[in-house]
């Protein structure tokens, strides 16, 4: 094809500026739909289920807004967001490859525990901020190191990823304990836990909500350009499509898995360093709050994309802010938010599927569902 | 010195074959289902959220039926309630595996805990123990009659073990020899193969995924019938990924899967023996021993955990 056919042809196919701006009006209402109807309905399942379980819905729900938004506890749900957003950020990454790093739990408790090995020490014999940069790339390190295995079976012999980062997830987590109660124990305690960090991160002038936030926001925007304006993340991009095209790109595979698994770890150390100079403290044995599990839902209503993520980080940091007094209020166990997130990662798939049989101009009902109730295991026919 | 303790005495040995196969059980049985469905090339991830209702269900029924057996059937309803999301959802209409196994698991984990609290949060009721069926002489043997911490003896095991075991044998003759284990495999190896021949994937899949669901279920009914004694929040402590692990290192060779679940099941009771035997060995490093021992093994050998090429995706008749 001549450059100029190929001219012409972009000239036609791209639509005048009114139309441009309708067609992305569109798609991001479009967009809009597929992500905040799901949340609806998980919520309003949620609600029925409440119903079932005897209690209030409305209360509840209520209960969730006054105590994660009003009178000043939307700061405590902003300090909530800085782990999550940073969480959000690594998987992001790793996701945009269609690789799955499900070993964060491993890579987050390892870094916490070093952050709070390491810590309180470091915190008072140097500047604080020095100790704070220190701790946070000590944090990052770790959680780095912790995807290396995986990230380097996975790109030299194909090694499933799944399997490999959830068995080093169960390792990083037993060596955690260990190290807290061997080499990091606090001696002042009988109890398994390390010592309480003396000095915690700054707080944003103003507010009760520390600059770890600041920090995630930074690397959600950093993440954010790499993975849309870089060709790094267009080959990130490409290699998630199609490993096979982008070997023939001539694109250097084995260097951007492991790239891509690095910056995913370190993204989650650096929420474990957020997590515990900003919130926690301290670490005590058996402290896993698995926020990747009930992170992974919002990355994926965001489409993947680092920007996106934020309003629903934001939003399910209300809710578990929230959620915590409201379920004790309704006498509930707070697992019940678990619920809510399996719900709306349920509904996701739904709608999306919904929407894309729409743009197929299919039928709703799939060949499947009536194929399926066909005998089991029919032999093959008579012919 | 290790030397002057209990640890060289044949009943501290029994005792760890033992209690590798008490916590070893509720492994085999789910492994055993993930095995069916990699085969049929469905990976499921909410296994861990299967375990967990069928534990509490199994527990429920139990409590309330009086009967380890009302147990085990609760259990195996709730796992196929559960899988059923998936069949629908991933089979039926070709949704992502994991994104849908992550939500059962994580639906799991809420409503059991949830249901728990509410129901039993004030009085956490117990199990009585389960009866044991000797094997006729064998358990006469007079050393491996014996178990250091009231752990069901090696030839007195409850009834569903040795159903258990039959089930994986049962399961490697239809695997191997039987139409049934073909068209299982070839739904995961090559489905449009499998569909050319008059066979519907779509139908091969369900009842793969529905019988995980049944096994998954099982598993997390002996745990909490047999194992715990009771239903705890999060009782299965990851045990459904394990199984996930232990499907994959065993290539979907059920014996492989019994032999697997056996190891990790001895490294999951060992520390507790260990302690009895009056060695302090920490619980993390032996817990994490069997983790640690297969990723050296994969870096040293490198060897691909074979999995069906269609696994994870989803059968779309005449897509590609």
């Amino acid at each position: 094809m001549s450059t100029e056919t190929a001219t012409r042809e972009t000239a036609l196919a791209a639509p005048r500026p009114g139309r441009t701006r309708t067609a992305r009006a569109g798609r991001t209402l479009d967009a809009l739909i597929r992500s905040i109807v799901p949340v609806a309905l998980a919520l309003a399942a949620g609600a029925l289920l409440l119903l079932a379980l005897g209690r209030h819905p409305i209360k509840f729900y209520g209960d969730i807004w006054a105590n994660g938004i009003e009178n000043g506890s939307w700061q405590d749900s902003a300090v909530r967001m800085a782990p999550f957003l940073l969480i959000a950020a690594g998987l992001t990454v790793i996701f945009r490859a269609n690789i799955w790093n499900l070993g964060y739990n491993g890579q987050f408790l390892l870094g916490a525990a070093l952050v709070s090995g390491y810590g309180p020490r470091l915190v008072d014999d140097v500047p604080l901020a020095l100790a704070m940069v220190v701790l946070f790339l000590l944090a990052g390190a770790v959680g780095a190191l912790w995807t290396v295995i995986p990230a380097v079976l996975k790109a030299r012999y194909g090694t499933n990823e799944i399997i490999t980062t959830l068995m080093m997830s169960f390792i990083g987590i037993d060596l955690a304990s260990i190290l807290i109660k061997g080499p990091f124990h606090d001696s002042t305690t009988p109890l398994p836990q390390t010592a309480v960090l003396s000095k915690m991160l700054p707080n944003i002038p103003g507010t009760r909500i520390h600059v770890g936030l600041l920090v995630a926001f930074g690397a959600i925007l950093v993440v954010h350009y790499m993975l849309t304006r870089t060709s790094w993340g267009l080959r990130l991009q490409i290699m998630g499509a199609n490993p096979r095209a982008a070997r023939h790109f001539g694109i250097d595979l084995t260097r951007l898995i492991i790239v891509a698994f690095l910056v995913s770890g370190f993204m989650v150390g650096l929420a474990a360093a957020a997590d515990i100079l900003g919130l926690q403290g301290y670490i005590r044995t058996g402290w896993n709050p698995a926020y990747g599990d009930t992170i992974i839902p919002f990355v994926f209503l965001a489409r993947l994309n680092a920007l996106a993520v934020v309003p629903f980080i934001a939003f399910f940091s209300v809710v578990s802010t929230g959620g915590d007094l409201a379920a004790a209020n309704a006498n509930l166990s707070t697992n019940f938010l678990l619920v809510l997130v399996g719900l709306i990662l349920l509904f996701m798939t739904v709608i999306e599927y919904l929407g894309r049989r729409r743009e197929l101009g299919a039928s709703y009902l799939t060949p499947g569902l009536r194929q399926a109730l066909r005998g089991p295991l029919v032999r093959r026919r008579q012919s | 010195m290790i030397v002057a303790s209990q640890v060289w005495t044949q009943v501290f040995w029994t005792s760890v074959i033992a209690g590798g196969l008490l916590a070893g059980v509720p492994l085999m049985f789910t492994a055993l289902g993930e095995a069916i469905s990699e085969r049929a090339g469905v990976l499921n991830i909410g296994l861990e959220g299967m375990m967990l209702v069928g534990a509490y269900a199994g527990f429920l029924g139990a409590y309330y039926g009086h009967s380890m057996w009302v147990g085990y059937a609760g259990g195996i309803a709730a796992g196929v309630l559960a899988s059923c999301f998936m069949v629908v959802l991933c089979v039926w209409l070709g949704l992502d595996q994991i994104v849908v196994g992550i939500a059962i698991t994580l639906a799991g984990e809420g409503i059991t805990s949830v249901l728990y609290q509410s129901q039993f949060s004030s009085t956490q009721p117990r199990l009585g123990r389960i009866t044991t069926d000797p094997i006729p002489l064998l358990d006469r043997i007079p050393v491996l009659g014996k178990t250091l911490n009231g752990e069901f003896p090696l030839f007195s095991q409850p009834l569903i073990v040795y159903l258990g075991l039959g089930l994986a044998v049962v399961l490697a003759w239809l695997f191997r020899s039987s139409n049934i284990g073909l068209n299982l495999r070839a739904a995961g190896e090559k489905p449009e193969a499998l569909d050319a021949a008059g066979v519907s994937v779509v139908a091969t899949r369900s009842y793969a995924v529905l019988a995980t669901g049944a096994l998954a279920g099982l598993g997390g009914a002996y745990l909490a019938i047999a194992g715990t004694g009771g239903f705890q929040d999060f009782v299965t402590q990851g045990q459904g990924y394990m199984a996930i692990v232990i499907a994959m290192l065993a290539r979907g060779r059920p014996l492989g899967v019994v032999v697997f679940s056996l190891m990790f099941g001895i490294a999951l009771s060992l520390s507790g023996l260990l302690q009895i035997a009056g060695i302090n060995l920490s619980p993390e490093v032996v817990h994490m021993l069997p983790f640690a021992g297969i990723i050296a093994a994969l870096m040293l050998f490198a060897r691909r955990a074979y999995l069906p090429p269609a696994l994870a995706l989803p059968y779309v008749r005449g897509a590609r």
